[in-house]
């Protein structure tokens, strides 16, 4: 997994709440058995009209979200299905860090799986950033993982909190699987005990 | 000792009984790695975890622990005929692929018991009070009808699961819903399932398990208390159980893979001590009264968005508070007027079918409520079991028959229409009265319109080509 340490980008404001997984990514996609490549259809159907054509009004055609790495938006993102591939669709499309007041666990989960950040800011803050990057196109913010700290240049500064062991991970880029393979020895008692017990 | 019995005996939940069996070690830190006993696989979100397996040289742990079939992508058409698109094909192939090298038990299209993996996994008793239970899929919750602890998790966790047996977990907070009252006539698990939801929010239960307690939800049938925590993902629960009782064990004697004999008797014994213990301490106490409940209907576009049959898209007063624009947004969507009533709302479509409502109880109860009637001329209407066997049940007791002869399609089982990855989707701008789970933008089709209700309202909806409340049908 690539770590996360701190990352500075442009921002992307999708002011909704309860966006789902759904919308991230529409179940049509879902039949790849690859990992990559889902980057072209992130919000597919609120990207493209029926005909296939780019919805100019939708804030992701626009060029302020060319190259842009940060999206802030509403309480409970990601909510609904537990599919990885929202994760991988907005990885794929390059963002690093997600910002919202809330997100659903599981898409949480997927998240620290893929080094891409969920960054739990209050409400208040959220809507200062909103309505920040309104004014300035080329608003950027930095998301600082080491010191759990979101800030901008023009004087915002906000912390999040996150759990120890999630944030060590995404620091390090670590393998999770193989860390539980160094419990082998503990894995393989449970299990025999669990033998002894329902025999 | 005295002190350790003492311990021993305070009344726990149901969370923290389960969690304790299984918690195999907690590494300075890290989070517990908790012990998974039972793992669900099917087609759309494994392929690339057995292909991390693969890279990384690893194999499954415990093969006989992993159960697959294959349910989001495969057509409801008859079986027999090759999936027609071809990414799909691939996909069902794939898992057939990856269950043969890996040695793991599939349930594959042309098995006798195939089916959606929340209805075949307590169908075939896989499913134990007391369990871990986690599938790629977020409505694993459904099994926690039994007493089990089951999740959904995303695919690098079922590459964790399927190497590990483990998974790293914090663990959930309790939330105790103590539900009061009886439900009236025509209502049912799914009403209240929606009820919960309304009362809550679709955020309300995000970081909680929620045990459901009380006399009304003790009386539910297994199959309705499957309904009832199948939803609780909706309101953000990480899952639903519901203490087992006699009730419980009666369902699961004799499924094919429960215990049999001494085992049976022992697991008995064990599953009786996983009981709901009144006087536990919850973090959240909820209490949801059911007896004024009505038949409900959403609305809009997330399955917080309920009203009784008998009421009306809300006003735009009612919808200036909280998110106004978004409320726009969603009546546009819908393609309803704020204040129209339910009840004058015309359907193009109906479902009767997903992992919510696709068991016999279900198809009985709509079959009651089909039975001499005919399907609206206007409506398309189809019927999808759960699984294989739920169908060969319900041809045995002629409900194919009284669907068949209202009109409506019957098909094979799948997950059809709740989520459209195969061919049964709605067409843009077409409305459906659904007896899934999810009302998302899109989710049966791009553009087309979900409403959520109970199978016997979905029934009564198609027959009166619109929303009509189920509490003054006429039976025939």
């Amino acid at each position: 997994m690539q770590p996360f340490r701190t990352h500075t980008g442009r921002v992307v404001p999708l002011d909704r709440a309860n966006i789902d997984t759904d919308q991230i990514i529409p179940k049509q996609f879902l039949k790849r058995i690859e990992r990559s490549g889902f980057g072209e259809f992130l919000f597919f159907d609120w990207r493209r009209a029926a005909d296939g054509a780019l919805e100019p009004s939708f804030v992701l055609n626009q060029t302020r979200s060319k190259g842009a790495s940060v999206l802030v938006t509403g309480k409970n993102f990601g909510c609904g299905s537990s599919r990885e591939h929202a994760v991988w669709a907005l990885a794929d499309f390059g963002f690093r860090a997600v910002v919202a007041p809330s997100f659903a666990d599981i898409f949480a989960t997927n998240c620290a799986k893929n080094g891409l950040l969920a960054v739990v800011l209050r409400q208040e803050e959220v809507r200062e950033i909103v309505e920040r990057s309104a004014e300035a196109p080329n608003y950027q913010l930095t998301v600082d993982l080491e010191h759990c700290r979101v800030s901008d240049d023009r004087g915002f500064s906000a912390t999040f909190p996150i759990d120890e062991f999630t944030r060590h991970c995404l620091l390090e880029g670590l393998d999770e699987i193989g860390l539980t393979l160094e419990r082998e020895a503990e894995i393989a008692a449970y299990e025999a005990g669990l033998a002894q017990r329902r025999t | 000792m005295g002190r350790i019995e003492k311990v021993m005996s305070e009344p726990r939940t149901l969370l923290d009984k389960i969690w304790t069996d299984h918690v195999v070690c907690v590494p300075p830190g890290r989070l517990p790695l908790l012990y998974i006993d039972l793992h669900l696989v099917h087609e759309v979100t494994s392929p690339q975890a057995f292909e991390g397996l693969r890279v990384a040289g690893r194999s499954v742990r415990q093969p006989g622990h992993t159960v697959a079939t294959v349910d989001h992508n495969v057509p409801t058409t008859p079986r027999g005929t090759p999936i027609a698109d071809p990414i799909a094909a691939l996909q069902v192939e794939t898992l057939a692929k990856n269950a043969k090298q890996f040695g793991i038990r599939l349930f594959d299209m042309d098995s006798p018991d195939q089916g959606i993996v929340h209805v075949i996994g307590p169908e075939l008793g896989f499913t134990q009070p007391g369990m871990t239970i986690v599938c790629g899929d977020s409505h694993t919750s459904t099994h926690g009808a039994l007493g089990a602890l089951a999740f959904g998790i995303g695919t690098s966790e079922v590459e964790h699961v399927l190497a590990t047996q483990c998974l790293p977990q914090r663990k959930p907070k309790n939330m105790l819903i103590q539900v009061s009252g009886r439900l009236g006539h025509g209502v049912g698990a799914k009403d209240l399932a929606l009820a919960v939801i309304r009362q809550i929010g679709t955020d309300g239960a995000t970081g909680y398990v929620i045990e459901y307690a009380g006399e009304l939800v003790r009386s539910l049938s297994i199959e309705g208390r499957m309904t009832l925590c199948n939803m609780s993902i909706e309101a953000g629960a990480r899952a639903a159980m519901v203490a087992p009782d006699d009730v419980t064990f009666a369902y699961l004697e004799g499924r094919r893979f429960a215990p049999r004999g001494r085992a049976w008797d022992e697991a008995l014994s064990r599953w009786r001590r996983s009981s709901y213990d009144p006087g536990a301490k919850y973090d959240v106490v909820v209490e949801v009264d059911a007896s004024r409940l009505a038949p409900l209907v959403t609305w809009g576009t997330n399955p917080g968005m309920v009203v009784p049959v008998n009421g009306r898209v809300p006003d735009k007063n009612e919808l200036k508070t909280g998110d106004a624009a978004g409320a726009a947004r969603m009546l546009e969507y819908m393609g309803l007027e704020p204040g129209t009533p339910i009840e004058t709302i015309p359907i193009d479509r109906v479902f009767i079918g997903s992992c919510t409502n696709s068991r016999l109880e279900d198809l009985r109860a709509a079959a009651r409520v089909a039975k001499g009637y005919r399907v609206a001329p206007q409506v398309r209407a189809m019927v999808v079991p759960g699984s294989q066997a739920v169908k060969r049940a319900a041809e045995q007791e002629g409900l194919d028959r009284i669907f068949q002869e209202a009109g409506f399609e019957w098909r094979e089982s799948g997950c059809s229409m709740c989520l459209g990855m195969n061919p049964d989707i709605l067409q843009p701008g077409e409305r459906c009265a659904s007896t899934s789970n999810r009302n998302f933008e899109g989710r049966q089709g791009r553009g087309g319109r979900t409403h959520l209700v109970s199978p016997m309202m979905a029934a009564a909806a198609a027959i009166a080509g619109h929303f009509t409340d189920i509490r003054n049908w006429q039976f025939r």
